[in-house]
This record gives C-alpha cells, sequence and structure tokens, in this order.
C-alpha cells in the first residue's frame, strides 16, 4: 500500500491541463504554411508522395498529405510545417491550405449538423474500426485516452459495442476485406450517429488510394461528420477536432 | 552445393543463384533446417516467370552468418510434395504459394488461406465465407470474435472451440488489412512513395520496416553508409524498441486489471515517443529514417536531451517494474499461463521475443548483426518457459538493455557527414535480402530487379507471419479468460502479417 502510494506521488500530476492550449515539445509537423515565394513548380509538385501538392495556386490538401515534410526541406523558403496541431474539419475542401494562408483550421458551425451539438455536446461515445489502418492512428486514439491527454474528462470515450456508440471513427483507406464489416457495424450504430475519418489514409486512402485492395464505396454513401488529418493524427489534433465538432451550434 | 550463400544486404545477380529441380530444391532445404536450431527459414516466396512458377528459399544460419538461397522453377500444374510435411515452419510460405499461385501440394495438412490478397488465383473465395474449423460435438461450444474488437486495435478473427471454460483450439483468421503493399511497391516509382509504403507495413514498427528497406534500397543501388546514418538508425530501432514494450507493459496490466500498473507505463511511453518527435517530428518516427541519407542528423543537443529523458524515465520505470514484479496476484495471473514448449516454437519456426521467450536463441542483432550492433556486441535476452511471464520478463530486461545500449550510443555520437544525396539507380538483374531485428522480431525484406533495373518483386516479411501460430498453440488448454492477456503480452501485428 505504501508502495502504491509512493509511486502515486513521484509520478505527480500527470495531465495536461488545458489540451486546447498546450503546446507540443520539439519540432513537430502540423499545419504548413505556404509563401508567396517563386520556386520550381513542377519539381516542388512531383516530390509529394500522394500528390497532394497542386498549382495555380500552391496549395497542399492535408486529406492527402503523409506530412513527411520533403517539400519542406526541399524548398524551405515556399513551405514550412507549424507546430499547429488543430487540423480537423466538417468540410473537405477546409483541409486544403492555400498559399499564403496563415489561419487555424476550424470546424464550420453553419455546415455542422443541428443535432450534434444537442445530443453529444456533453457525451459522445464511439466505436473505432481499423479497416486497413497500419495501427498508428489506433495507437493515437488509444493515447487520447491515456493518464495525459484524458480526453475522458470532455466525456468522449470508446466503446466495446456499436450498440453503445453514438458514432463511428474509421482508420485506415477501408481495404476490401474489411469493406462488409465498416457496413455492419455503421447499420448496429443507432442514430443518430456521425462519421469520423482520423488519418491521412482513411480520408483519402492516403499512400494506399491506388491500390486495388481498398474500396471506399460506404464513403460515397454516407456524409462524413469530421476529417482529422495526420500520419498518425496527434492524440491533441484528435481532441480539438472531437471538441470543435460537438462544443459548436 | 547447389545454393548460395549470402550475408545480410548482399546484393547478387540473379543468374549467380543457382536453379535446381524440385526434387533437389526440396530434399536440400529440409536438410539445411532438419536437426539444426541454427537454421530456420526466413523467407520462402514465389513469383511468376513466363508460364511458371519460380520459388526462391531463404535459409538463414545464425551460428555462421550466412543465407543460404536456393530457387527452383515449377510448372503450376504439377502438384508438389510440400515442405511442410516435414518442417512445420514452412506451413504458411507454402499456403501463400498455393493462395497466389494456385499450386496444389499433396500433402500439405491445410492449405488454409492466409490473407485473401487481392492478386490471389482463387478469387471466388472470399474472406466473408471462410469455413472456420469445427468439431462435431454437443460437449464443445464456439465463440466467434472479430473481425472488429471491442478495444481500439486492428481486425482479424479468432475462432475458439471451448470445452467449458477452457480453450481447445483456436483458430486465427487474418486479412482484413491487406492493402496490396506489395504490389505498391511495384506499381509506385518513387523512392519516397517506397519509403513511406515501408513505414505504414505496420505503423508500430515504422524504424523496423523502414530501416529494412533503407538497408535493401542501398544495397541494390551499391551506397555505401556513413557512421553516422546508421547511427541514427540503430539509436531509433533501439528507442522504438524501448517505446513499445512499456506500451505492451501497460497493456498486459490492463489485461489483468491492474489500473496503477496500466497507467503509470502507458505514462512512461509519452517521453520516449515524445523524444521521437522532437528529433524527427513525429511520435511514431515516421519519416526519420529514408535511404541514403540521414535526414535527421542527431546532434549534441539532442543527446543531451535524451540523457535528461532516461535520468527521468529510468527511476521511475523501475519503481513501478520491481511492484509489478513483487504482487503476488500479477504474478499469479503471469505464470505458467499461455506457455509454449521450445520444441513447438523451434517447429513452427518462432521469431524474435516468441522464440527468445523459450530458450531459442534468435536475434538478428547478434546473428546476422546490421547497423552499429558490430558495436553494441549485443546478447540476446533469453528465458525458458515460453509463458506469460517469460514474454513480460524479456520485455522488462530488454528495455533495461535498450537503456544501456541508448546510453552508450549517446555517449559517442556520431558527427554528421554531409551526402550529396544521390544515390544510383538499382542494379540491374538483381536480387538483395535485408534482415533487421525490430522490436517483434525478425523482420526480412527480399527484393529482386528487372534488366532494367527496375523493382520486379519486393516480399516483405514481418515477424508476426511466424508468431501468429505460437498464440494459437499458446492458449491451449488456458482458460479464455487469459486470452487477453495471451495476446497482449504476443503483441503481433494484423497489418505486417495481411500486408
Amino acid at each position: 500500500m505504501i508502495d502504491n502510494i509512493k509511486i502515486v506521488f513521484h509520478q505527480g500530476k500527470q495531465f495536461i491541463p488545458n489540451p486546447t492550449t498546450v503546446e507540443v515539445p520539439g519540432v513537430f509537423r502540423g499545419r504548413p504554411v505556404i509563401s508567396h515565394e517563386k520556386v520550381n513548380e513542377a519539381e516542388l509538385l512531383n516530390l509529394c508522395p500522394t500528390d497532394a501538392i497542386t498549382n495555380n495556386p500552391i496549395s497542399i490538401d492535408l486529406g492527402k498529405c503523409t506530412f513527411c515534410g520533403e517539400c519542406a526541406r526541399c524548398f524551405p523558403e515556399k513551405i514550412s510545417f507549424s507546430k499547429d496541431y488543430k487540423l480537423s474539419s466538417n468540410e473537405r475542401n477546409r483541409l486544403i491550405i492555400m498559399e499564403g494562408d496563415d489561419k487555424q483550421i476550424e470546424v464550420n458551425p453553419d455546415t455542422v449538423r443541428k443535432e450534434i451539438h444537442r445530443i453529444f455536446g456533453k457525451s459522445l461515445k464511439l466505436r473505432q474500426i481499423s479497416a486497413g489502418g497500419d495501427n498508428s492512428c489506433e495507437w493515437e486514439l488509444g493515447a487520447a485516452n491515456n493518464v495525459q491527454f484524458d480526453m475522458s474528462r470532455y466525456g468522449i470515450d470508446f466503446v466495446a459495442s456499436p450498440r453503445h456508440a453514438d458514432g463511428i471513427v474509421i482508420t485506415g483507406p477501408i481495404t476490401k476485406n474489411m469493406a462488409d464489416a465498416v457496413q455492419i457495424c455503421y447499420d448496429a450504430t443507432p442514430d443518430p450517429k456521425i462519421i469520423v475519418l482520423v488519418g491521412t489514409d482513411a480520408i483519402s486512402g492516403g499512400i494506399f488510394a491506388e491500390s486495388t485492395a481498398i474500396d471506399r464505396s460506404f464513403l460515397e454513401k454516407y456524409p462524413v461528420d469530421l476529417y482529422i488529418p495526420g500520419n498518425p493524427a496527434h492524440p491533441l489534433t484528435i481532441i480539438n477536432g472531437l471538441l470543435d465538432l460537438t462544443r459548436k451550434h | 552445393m547447389n545454393y548460395i550463400s549470402i550475408k545480410n544486404n548482399q546484393t547478387i545477380l540473379l543468374s549467380d543463384i543457382p536453379e535446381s529441380n524440385y526434387e533437389w530444391f526440396y530434399d536440400k532445404n529440409i536438410d539445411l533446417v532438419t536437426g539444426h536450431p541454427e537454421r530456420h527459414c526466413v523467407n520462402y516466396f514465389g513469383y511468376k516467370s513466363g508460364n511458371n512458377i519460380k520459388l526462391i528459399c531463404c535459409i538463414a544460419d545464425d551460428l555462421t552468418h550466412e543465407i543460404l538461397i536456393s530457387t527452383c522453377l515449377v510448372n503450376k500444374a504439377h502438384d508438389l510434395e510440400s515442405f511442410t510435411n516435414k518442417l512445420l515452419c514452412f506451413e504458411k510460405f507454402e499456403r501463400e504459394i498455393h493462395e497466389n499461385f494456385g499450386i496444389n501440394y499433396i500433402d500439405h495438412p491445410w492449405l488454409k488461406p492466409v490473407r485473401y490478397a487481392n492478386n490471389r488465383f482463387d478469387k471466388s473465395r472470399v474472406i466473408a465465407n471462410y469455413p472456420f474449423y469445427s468439431i462435431d460435438s454437443e460437449e464443445l461450444h464456439e465463440v466467434g470474435v472479430g473481425p472488429i474488437h471491442a478495444g481500439i486495435i486492428e481486425p482479424g478473427h479468432f475462432r475458439f472451440i471451448c470445452n467449458g471454460e477452457q480453450i481447445l483450439h483456436l483458430e486465427i483468421q487474418l486479412g482484413y488489412q491487406h492493402r496490396g503493399i506489395e504490389q505498391l511497391f511495384i506499381k509506385n516509382k518513387k523512392l519516397l512513395q517506397r519509403a513511406t509504403l515501408a513505414e505504414s507495413i505496420a505503423g508500430d514498427t515504422a524504424v523496423g520496416h523502414s530501416v529494412t528497406f533503407a538497408h535493401v534500397w542501398e544495397s541494390l543501388c551499391d551506397f555505401q553508409t556513413t557512421r553516422d546514418i546508421e547511427f541514427s538508425r540503430t539509436l531509433a530501432l533501439e528507442l522504438e524498441r524501448l517505446a513499445i514494450h512499456v506500451g505492451d507493459l501497460s497493456g498486459v496490466c490492463t489485461d489483468i486489471a491492474y489500473q496503477l500498473g496500466s497507467s503509470v507505463f502507458g505514462r512512461l511511453r509519452t517521453p520516449i515517443i515524445n523524444f521521437l518527435q522532437e528529433w524527427g517530428g513525429n511520435r511514431l518516427a515516421k519519416g526519420l529514417i529514408r535511404p541514403g541519407r540521414n535526414q535527421f542528423p542527431f546532434t549534441p543537443a539532442l543527446g543531451q536531451r535524451l540523457k535528461q529523458v532516461l535520468d527521468i524515465f529510468e527511476p521511475e520505470f523501475n519503481e513501478m517494474v520491481e511492484k509489478l514484479f513483487s504482487l503476488p496476484s500479477a504474478l499469479s495471473r503471469f505464470e505458467r499461463t499461455g506457455v509454449v514448449s521450445n520444441a513447438d516454437a523451434l517447429s513452427i519456426g518462432a521469431v524474435g521475443m516468441a522464440a527468445r521467450m523459450t530458450n531459442v536463441n534468435r536475434d538478428i542483432r547478434s546473428s546476422h548483426p546490421f547497423s552499429l550492433y558490430h558495436d553494441l556486441n549485443h546478447h540476446p535476452i533469453l528465458k525458458r518457459h515460453g509463458d506469460v511471464y517469460s514474454r513480460v520478463q524479456i520485455r522488462r530486461e530488454e528495455v533495461e538493455q535498450s537503456i544501456s545500449y541508448i546510453r552508450k550510443l549517446i555517449s559517442e555520437i556520431e558527427p554528421f557527414i554531409v551526402q550529396d544525396g544521390i544515390l544510383k539507380t538499382p542494379k540491374p538483374n538483381s536480387f538483395c535480402l535485408s534482415l533487421v531485428e525490430g522490436w517483434r522480431g525478425e523482420i526480412c525484406h527480399c527484393a529482386l530487379t528487372d534488366k532494367n533495373g527496375e523493382l520486379m518483386l519486393y516480399k516483405i516479411k514481418d515477424p508476426s507471419f511466424h508468431n501468429w501460430l505460437a498464440l494459437a498453440l499458446s492458449v491451449r488448454n488456458n482458460e479464455i479468460s487469459d486470452f487477453p492477456i495471451c495476446n497482449k503480452s504476443f503483441n503481433l501485428s494484423y497489418s505486417g502479417h495481411d500486408l
């Protein structure tokens, strides 16, 4: 018993007091900022492994970006990655960063479904489905609920059964072999329900977009309520994204 | 002598691999492994060569530090005798060859699908209607779990046949995570795309797989790495091992309902992965390792910082781990739970921790050393009982060992050497094999190039490919309630297996 108290004492306070304002340590590749500098555009576009960079004007689609940082390494005067981890939105096109943009990505309160804030504003139970995820986003979703990030303080939790859930969180590009299971799980979740995509692979297919082993037809059938980019998404990106979605009127 | 002996990370001409007929290929490879626990199959695969299938078998010898490669051309219309009938460690390799090319083995015990790969031979068979093994009995019942599990983990289906609370048999069917990575390696021509694919094979082993890919690519392009590059790779591999082992100790504590251990180990992983982020900008070290260059040079300032992190981490870890290992209620859950015998581990060809837990000395860091492991003079940690306790002990001791290696490495940081950053194109008509000891165990990547030096085949083997069978064997005769702790103590990869 005394040992236990000692351990608890030595651990001290581990929780992050405010996950919406805390700064991440060291280098972090968060929201990119693109300057108006003139560079060799063809070379820049060709660098990107997932064709997330397009021109006229130069822009980066965070739904496709793997956050590898190669563009910033080769063209530091054009592109830099800021430490801003608030990257989520309910609108797919808000994930596209244009030349000269330097403002936070946010959920658009006007297009959020009306019932989301009223029903899930204080309590949100989610069922996670890994559908070809490489276990990195799964890791970070787990970390979002550890003693440091402690997402459950906001009433957001992951549950074991879709019957207990208010929505599903999909990671991975959705493989053909998982397509049926994703549909069954969604159908088993009671209405009203939300769909959240976490990670580049889930949002656009990422590096797997061209694979013939994936089947993304599920996403064509239903509206997505929140996109949380990252490779993998940082726990702070996940927490802030979910809060932004459910706390807005 | 109808095989060629190569070293780890060596590139040879495809034509240097002597081709023999199937009878010789069969006899010789079985002869190499039978009665030689120091030898095991690290990869065995086929690829289309005209209308025939070419098989390549790679047997590693841990004592002589060689890898013995042999090849054979077979016609898929002809049935073959299976290696598996003599040696069980070939079972999954032969199932994969059967699944992908339709080659029929006359005496394979169970040609069960491996992963329902997208390029499989028989597309009429789909994962949704896989016929699970069942026993017709009024006394037994079946429990089906998956593909979606209760927690935040990857999908796979577990089908238990139980006698009351006791597990009689567990069948594991995987393939839900199949993304067609090996085909994408060929389709995507940019090096950065391939490096990104390598770190997505298993996101929890981003360092392990990307180091293996980098070694393969550099060997194919005849690029000599500098010490600073290998320094970063060795350090990153040990940091990854350290972080995951601590996380797994947390998972094991969760599964025995030991809340304090679960929380403390869970939070102790954070400073290590946050350090990886401070170094390379990503908590799982994605983007840290790239072929042909030192992407994020390790500076003395980072060395100082890492020393600080470890100085705080070590006493906190030791305090918690000593408590866990002195708790009778925890130990009673660990000891004699989920046992795999030494004979079974050898027969199924277990690798990494799943081999070392039962006194099978398999560790690429000492048997086929790469990067700076020559200098670290690594001695694998071995346990004898093959139970959950052995696996937890290995994690504890490997955490301590990794810390000592990291401290040794950062005491003499290799200065950054500026590279021109230009890799040549891969050699044509070549074969390269690379082995790396990731935190789970041996990772093996093989690459074949065509006459233009283009990648023709990229073959990936995660340690989980061997070790899933060890999990299935470990739970037999255990209570079904002990399954989670057995599963967590192995912590095998679904995506690394399914590719």
